[in-house]
């Protein structure tokens, strides 16, 4: 595939491999965040853990949104189903995420519940259009890539004027989310988790740019760089993350220049802009409450915010009590912390919310790494 | 979740729809955040939308840096 297997290349990547292993010193450990769940699914898919030197390690983090929706808005668009009658669409992957009592969207569809599976946001407008007598809700989860396509589905159903189609909106923001983590009490603290820099998320800065990371990187003093989701372009990053430790510089740089610029896409930013408002605080699985990450509809869609329509009230709900999701998100614990890991916990029966997306730590753990945790013993 | 594939445009339809071809597969998607786009270039498609384009040149000049750091391996 074009602009897929040309950044595959096998050679090339033991190459880079060879750069970072020559440039990285070896008297200082490297350790570099990737926020976005899409370079943790390439990093374990392809190997490029095992690729990089031993004082070099990379650390997953919150960047996956199905692994930090809180239980307490899976529950919300479970009760649209079940008690107020509603058609609840939404992607294919929020359909398995553990909920209250047991239950996930896919469990309260088994119990008549009108839950579907959408492939876009466009596709639930055409719910609503094609059954007026019914309330239709879109569960509209993610960061700033599925964001613009939310905004603009509520300006049709606003043009259309709609009258029973309203969004559950769960989106939330990307700068905020890498601030917090660095806030959390064991990054703070100097020494539990020292991290150096971050991969930058690759879709979401299509849509936002690379300038968002900015101020950020200057407060933090954190390197920040933006790479696209194939293995050379993670490898490519890490090596310009080595240089900056190396040059003690902490700078936004851009890998992903074949698709991310420096402001973003003008016409998704104008339409996030125009539909949604930021909301005071919004709680993510994993990491708590988190100021000023998130988005909520402006007063003027307000009769489209199913919040609104149907009075919802949130109720946070604790996760599973050894499920160590939120240890992992902040990248203090890895998959194999977690003693509940490929036992009770697995793709087909996701205690917690890490293992549903295929881009969660622990499914992507799941998939492609867990027998490198099992010692070879020499017959 | 997150994850999109480059896509190649191949036709404009009415308003915003376009019919992209990704890895041999075609299918119908929106236009509307990347209005600028026109048949032969490459969008990248999330969740039924295209969030982007994809610069040639700019990927041209990025597998040429991964040349390099090959050449400097050797
Ligand atoms: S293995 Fe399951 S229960 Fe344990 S941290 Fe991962 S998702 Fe949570």
């Amino acid at each position: 595939m074009k602009y897929v297997d040309e950044f595959r290349d096998g050679d090339t990547a033991r190459h880079l491999a060879e750069r970072i292993a020559a440039e990285a010193d070896p008297a200082r450990r490297y350790a570099f965040m990737e926020f976005c769940g899409g370079h943790t699914h390439a990093i374990a898919r392809y190997g490029v853990a095992s690729l990089l030197p031993a004082n070099v390690r990379m650390i997953h983090g919150p960047g996956c949104p199905v692994c930090v929706l809180p239980i307490g808005r899976v529950d919300q668009a479970i009760a649209l189903a079940l008690q107020h009658g509603a058609i609840v669409c939404t992607y294919g992957d929020t359909m398995r995420v553990p909920a209250s009592g047991g239950l996930s969207l896919l469990k309260a569809k088994a119990r008549g519940g009108d839950i579907r599976m959408v492939y876009s946001a466009a596709d639930a407008l055409k719910v609503a259009r094609q059954n007026p007598a019914r309330e239709v809700v879109f569960f509209a989860i993610g960061f700033e890539t599925t964001t613009p396509p939310t905004a603009l589905v509520l300006r049709q159903a606003a043009a259309e004027d709609l009258a029973n189609f309203s969004v559950l909106c769960c989106h939330v923001l990307t700068p905020a989310a890498i601030t917090h983590v660095l806030n959390s009490p064991e990054v703070a603290q100097w020494g539990t988790v020292p991290l150096d820099g971050f991969v930058g998320p690759a879709h979401v800065s299509i849509v936002i740019g690379s300038a968002p990371y900015e101020p950020f990187a200057a407060a933090y003093r954190k390197p920040v760089v933006i790479a696209g989701f194939e293995p050379l372009d993670m490898m490519q990053a890490i090596l310009m993350l080595v240089r900056q430790v190396n040059d003690g510089r902490a700078e936004v740089e851009n890998e992903f220049v074949r698709a991310v610029g420096r402001e973003g896409n003008a016409a998704a930013i104008a339409a996030m802009a125009e539909v949604f408002e930021h909301r005071e605080s919004f709680e993510w699985r994993g990491l708590g409450t988190v100021p000023d990450s998130a988005l909520r509809l402006r007063p003027a869609y307000a009769r489209f915010d199913a919040e609104q329509r149907f009075s919802l009230t949130y109720q946070p709900v604790p996760d599973h009590k050894r499920c160590e999701c939120g240890a992992i998100l902040r990248g203090v614990k890895t998959p194999s912390d977690c003693s509940l890991f490929g036992t009770v916990c697995t793709p087909d029966n996701p205690m917690g919310s890490c293992m549903v997306s295929s881009e969660g730590a622990c499914a992507a753990h799941y998939a492609y790494g867990r027998f490198k945790d099992i010692p070879v013993v020499a017959a | 979740m997150c994850l999109a594939l480059p896509a190649l445009v191949v036709e404009r339809r009415d308003g915003d729809e376009a019919l992209v071809e990704l890895g041999g597969v075609r299918k119908s998607v929106s236009l509307a955040l990347v209005p600028a786009a026109a048949v032969g270039d490459y969008v990248v498609v999330h969740v039924g939308f295209a969030i982007g384009l994809l610069d040639p040149e700019e990927a041209a000049r990025t597998l040429a840096l991964f040349a390099e750091a090959a050449e400097a391996a050797r």
